[in-house]
């Protein structure tokens, strides 16, 4: 098993993980923590495939992914936190309630 | 580069892209020139979207690397027909609620951020529109994902926190789920463009998963049953101007995507099955959503489990294409649905946002006798329900019309009674709101004044879709230009 393969089963775990999270956890910061996860997991699967070049130097296309996936979701996240922040303000908690549209 | 290599038409693209981001970072950083930078670009890129037009008209696609720099690193725009047409639909949707927003928000707090998140979200379709590859695109989905959640949460209400909460989370997993579909095509093609993928290796695993786990992303984010969930509280409790574009445009961005993918790339590798699977999840949507509009007791409810309904319409499409000779019928009914229900959606918001506007709430049974009192608003609101419905002579129509000459011709007959039978209930919802509407009341209501840029912004999209059913030739011959598919 070669490092990359590593990478990229560890990346699919961890999507799977964060998935899994954010099914099971109510709680908002718990669900935006695991959609981080998530995003972790694609990111390092998206590093792994960097390796599959001929030559030494690691194909730079999925690093410039990785990046820019980065910035998103930082601001995902930032975004995601300040309305479970203002949640948390106006109803008093940090869970979505299930309120069905009338 | 001189000034005259700069406003070529092959840089069109990119000023179309660039102008509502600049309009955006200017609406937010001088705040008093907010509604002029806004209503400016409402103005000025439908008329770059008509030039962009009749270049592709005249001459085909146009490719563009932005910068000059190559892909895979560079960003490659691409615009055919199909973008064109979207394009046009998004310019004349959002241009014109640009003006009821003016007059909707004037005055409110909650203006100082509508319209830098407004013309963001104008920059994000535009550049989905004319994304050449699948990693830029998941760049604007996210893009388009961040400024529709804010937007929804101008409200402030504890509903529609709760609701853009919802929706940010769903919108994320989508995303997250498309851009692992991004990297496993990566891995297996080395390539990211839609066009080179299009050609690319025989069917694998890997392209099998990366086409489930894009479905299930994009899925997700067009709201089909049953991941519609989210939908109609997020629409339903949005301000008028955000209803109407996140269901006439928001999530027919997904939609756009799943069919470029669907039928550039994953064609061949699809087995006809799972085409009629997606047609039989449609199904369901068509009849829960109608079922849910003609029991909804708000307006905007009714509208937003009426766009439920649509949605289910918009995939029959990958059914109808699946056999060959139906596939160009098939797939330009499907965008003009996507165009039809657009205007007509969009002319439904708005009106019922005009309700609420005035009266302060959206019951339908406390809304009798509401046509005498803003005529206009409610022949928008009927013209947008004959289309809807699918009512010659709408946009409506022909969409349905192509769909069911495809299902003929290819001997898919279950689906024609299914367009029927959604036409039918559809029927149902506009008529039952309609009964109360008509109804006699004698006694005065109190209720504000309307602006009337307003009342007639409805009355124009209303219209649109109305002439959709005229135009049917030239909007076909747009939507072949520069060889989509």
């Amino acid at each position: 098993m070669t490092i990359s393969l590593l990478y990229a089963l560890v990346g699919v775990v961890l999507l799977g993980i964060g998935l899994y999270s954010l099914v099971i956890y109510s709680h908002l910061v718990k669900k935006i923590l695991a959609l981080n996860v998530a995003g972790s997991g694609v990111f390092l699967f998206l590093v792994a495939t960097a390796a599959q070049t001929t030559g030494p130097v690691p194909d730079p296309v999925p690093h410039a992914m990785v990046l820019t996936g980065i910035v998103v979701a930082v601001s995902a996240t930032a975004l995601a936190l300040a309305l479970a922040c203002r949640i948390h303000q106006v109803t008093g908690t940090a869970r979505l309630t299930e309120n069905e549209p009338e | 580069m001189s000034l005259n290599e700069i406003l070529q038409p092959v840089t069109l693209p990119a000023w179309i892209v660039s102008l509502p981001l600049l309009a955006a970072v200017f609406s937010f950083v001088l705040p008093r020139i907010r509604v002029w930078a806004g209503i400016f670009t409402a103005i000025i890129t439908p008329l770059m979207v008509v030039f962009l037009g009749r270049e592709i008209l005249a001459h085909g696609a146009i490719q563009m690397q932005v910068g000059g720099w190559e892909a895979p690193l560079g960003i490659y725009l691409h615009a055919d027909g199909i973008s064109a047409a979207m394009l046009g639909i998004t310019a004349v949707i959002i241009g014109s609620i640009s003006f009821y927003a003016r007059s909707y928000f004037s005055g409110d707090v909650a203006s100082r951020y509508f319209w830098p998140l407004w013309m963001f979200l104008w920059g994000a379709l535009n550049a989905l529109f004319l994304s050449g590859d699948i990693f830029n695109l998941y760049v604007t989905l996210e893009l388009l994902g961040l400024s529709a959640v804010a937007l929804v949460a101008l409200s402030q209400t504890v509903d529609a926190l709760s609701a853009a909460m919802r929706y940010l989370l769903v919108s994320l997993t989508g995303s997250l789920s498309y851009l692992m579909g991004v990297a496993l095509l990566y891995a297996a093609n080395g390539t990211l463009s839609i066009k080179l993928l299009a050609t690319a290796g025989p069917a694998s695993p890997s392209i099998a998963t990366a086409f489930a786990l894009m479905a299930a992303g994009l899925i997700m984010k067009t709201a089909l049953f049953p991941m519609h969930f989210w939908l109609p509280p997020a629409h339903a409790n949005a301000p008028a101007p955000v209803s109407a574009v996140l269901s006439a445009l928001v999530v027919k961005a997904s939609f756009y995507i799943l069919m470029r993918l669907w039928l550039v790339i994953f064609e061949p590798f699809i087995n006809p099955s799972t085409a009629q699977l997606i047609g039989v999840l449609g199904a369901c949507a068509i009849i829960w959503g109608s079922v849910q509009a003609l029991v909804a007791e708000r307006l905007k409810l009714l509208v937003a489990y009426s766009t439920v309904a649509q949605i289910g319409y918009l995939f029959l499409v990958f059914p109808l294409s699946s056999i060959p000779q139906t596939n160009h019928t098939a797939w330009q009914g499907g965008f003009y649905f996507v165009l039809s229900h657009a205007c007509a959606k969009s002319a439904a918001f708005l009106a019922a946002g005009t309700v609420i506007y005035s009266f302060g709430h959206d019951r339908i049974k406390d809304l009798h006798g509401i046509v005498r009192r803003m005529p206009v608003s409610m022949f928008a609101f009927a013209l947008a329900g004959v289309s809807l419905i699918g009512l010659p002579p709408s946009g409506g129509f022909i969409a349905k019309w192509l769909y069911l000459n495809a299902a003929l011709t290819g001997g898919q007959w279950w689906w024609c009674v299914l367009i029927i039978l959604g036409s039918l209930l559809a029927t149902a919802y506009v008529f039952r709101f309609f009964s109360r509407a008509f109804s006699y009341s004698p006694e005065e209501i109190e209720r504000r004044p309307v602006p009337w840029a307003m009342e007639w912004t409805a009355l124009g999209l209303a219209l649109c879709a109305l002439i959709l059913g005229f135009i049917a030739p030239a909007v076909t011959t747009l939507l072949d230009a520069g060889n989509p598919f």
